[in-house]
């Protein structure tokens, strides 16, 4: 089944339905989704590169490469998309907040 | 030796050796401490999906399936009956003076341990492809891992490139699951896959399961290839321009490509626990000392692939015997290890068959154009590390300096294997004398608030 982003959903349809907030827009994914999962369900990339002008979707999937960082409005800001699931409700940014974590 | 209280051992990792080795310390009376980053034991190979997910084993693993569940269900009944303490969702960040920084939920505890287990695995040794840093480029692992963790695609039309046992592999699995295959492209050409083959022969029924996988490919499979360039638009991966074997020009229009060549060790905590590494030729790389056992010394074992790359079956060997070198060394009453011992040769003369059938591109990364990226994390390009030879002459470190490749969140992970082969051919050394990229804590990013404590 193809999603209006990036990945394709080929097995493990039958979850249920979540919302989450990505830049205040609300998004929908399937509860046991990773952040990158749900992101990737919905867009084609995660975030903007702060070295080149490409954005980036993720690399290794196992928590090494780093690629896949993702903001969360609240505290303890930073997570790995790749290595996080997706919560009911959760705010995400696809910038690091202004103020130091 | 014998002491009287039992020694405190904690193991790293909770993958096929990771769970032997805590498994075997469990039956000789010991509590051994299990730290492991997956929220479930299994690791990557035998990783599982999130609850609430209904594929069974033999979907998920297919031929492996039974080693997977029964690893699994040892795990979980240690875990639960208290035979061992699971640290999940943790990464060990720095280990020093017998003592591990363990990032977890509530910040970074200290661990203290009198014997260490590394059972850290192995992640995709990947060679950078011009184009390579564009949204939409995969591990080949991360493909896999998105298939058996997620049950999802990571594009609508897909590309695999690289050489190895995965490549087939994660190729077969995409394609039974229904995913849409363009091609699988083997760096690797045919006389040199047939090089392999006494060693490969070591395990017959391994190589004729792996031949069957090749041929449910069928004709997106290609040998000997070279990849030449990653097409992108504002979404991501739009082409892959590639060689064939005949040398004629081909694109593949594809929005995702995996890659990997075979696997690169995770040492950085071999490097921080203060291991000597040597130089290995045929996977050509640097691998923590270890004698047959995995003994590195300093009360310091290993097991698995985060020593020597023998993939999963080899991995449950080894976890038993670095338990077993661990408790003889310990004073306590160890398993006979002649029948694993015995293995494991046999083991090795496989993977050192399928080292020489399907080699790291070393001529293509070093034909690399200078303004390819080599380190994905901050876009240092081939140019910037060639040039840092200019001041750091060849050691790998002095480059790294100079050039920042190395010096990214991944910390070397996806690009220290190319950066010494650029480096290597540069200033015409080998590349033994190139040497490694020194590890440094914290292994993983850690943000400075899980330093802070409330007093």
């Amino acid at each position: 089944m193809s999603t209006a982003g990036r990945i394709v959903r080929l097995a493990e349809r039958n979850r249920a339905h979540v919302h989450f907030f990505l830049d205040g827009e609300m998004r929908h994914a399937l509860a046991g989704d990773t952040v990158l999962t749900a992101m990737l369900a919905s867009g084609h990339t995660l975030r903007q590169s702060e070295f080149g002008s490409e954005p980036r979707a993720g690399f290794c999937l196992m928590g090494a490469c780093q690629d896949c960082w993702i903001w969360q409005e609240e505290e303890r800001p930073r997570l790995r998309a790749c290595t996080t699931l997706i919560g009911e409700g959760l705010r995400l940014r696809t910038t690091p907040p202004e103020s130091w974590p | 030796m014998n002491q009287a209280t039992p020694p405190r051992i904690v193991i790293v990792g909770a993958g096929p050796a990771g769970i032997r080795a805590a498994a075997t310390l469990v039956e000789a009376g010991l509590h051994p401490t299990v730290i492991d980053e997956g929220y479930r034991a299994g690791g990557q190979i035998y990783r599982r999906p999130p609850a609430g997910f209904g594929r069974t084993p033999k979907q998920l693993y297919g031929s492996e399936a039974a080693k997977a569940r029964a690893l699994h269900a040892l795990f979980d009944r240690l875990a639960k009956d208290e035979q061992l303490t699971h640290c999940a969702g943790s990464s060990v960040i720095a280990a020093h003076g017998g003592q591990l920084h363990v990032l977890g939920e509530d910040g970074v505890q200290v661990v203290g341990y009198e014997r260490l287990i590394l059972a850290t695995g192995a992640s995709d040794r990947v060679a950078p492809i011009p184009g390579w840093q564009n949204a939409g480029v995969y591990s080949l692992g991360a493909a896999q891992i998105a298939l058996k963790a997620q049950g999802v695609a990571l594009g609508r039309r897909i590309v695999l490139a690289g050489s190895g046992p995965l490549l087939t592999l994660v190729g077969a699995q995409l394609v039974e699951a229904g995913a849409d295959v363009a091609a699988v492209l083997d760096t690797s050409p045919w006389h040199q896959q047939v090089r392999g083959f006494s060693g490969v022969a070591a395990r017959p029924v391994v190589a004729l399961r792996g031949m069957a996988l090749r041929a449910r490919l069928g004709r997106r499979y290609h040998a000997g290839v070279t990849l030449e360039r990653i097409e992108a638009d504002g979404q991501g991966v739009a082409a892959l321009r590639w060689r064939d074997a005949g040398g004629r020009q081909q694109l593949t229009s594809c929005d995702m490509i995996g890659m990997g060549w075979h696997l690169r060790a995770e040492t950085h905590l071999a490097d921080l626990a203060g291991c000597a590494f040597t130089y290995d030729e045929q996977w050509r790389q640097w691998l923590p000392k270890t004698d047959e056992m995995g003994r590195a010394g300093n009360g310091v074992y290993f097991a698995g692939d985060g020593v020597r790359l023998l993939g999963a079956d080899g991995a449950e060997i080894a976890g038993r015997l670095a338990a077993a070198a661990c408790l003889a060394d310990s004073g306590c009453r160890a398993p006979s290890v002649s029948a694993d011992l015995r293995k494991l040769v046999r083991l090795e003369r496989f993977a050192r068959g399928l080292a020489r059938a399907f080699p790291w591109p070393a001529a293509m990364v070093r034909a690399l154009p200078d303004e390819a990226i080599v380190c994905r994390c901050e876009n240092v390009t081939a140019a910037a590390v060639r040039e840092g030879t200019d001041f750091g002459g060849c050691e790998a470190n002095r480059v790294k300096s100079l050039s920042r490749a190395g010096m990214g969140r991944c910390q070397g992970r996806y690009c220290q294997l190319a950066a010494v082969e650029l480096v290597a051919a540069q200033t015409g050394c080998m590349l033994e004398a190139v040497g490694r990229f020194r590890a440094q804590a914290p292994v993983r990013p850690a943000p400075i608030g899980a330093f802070l404590r409330e007093d």
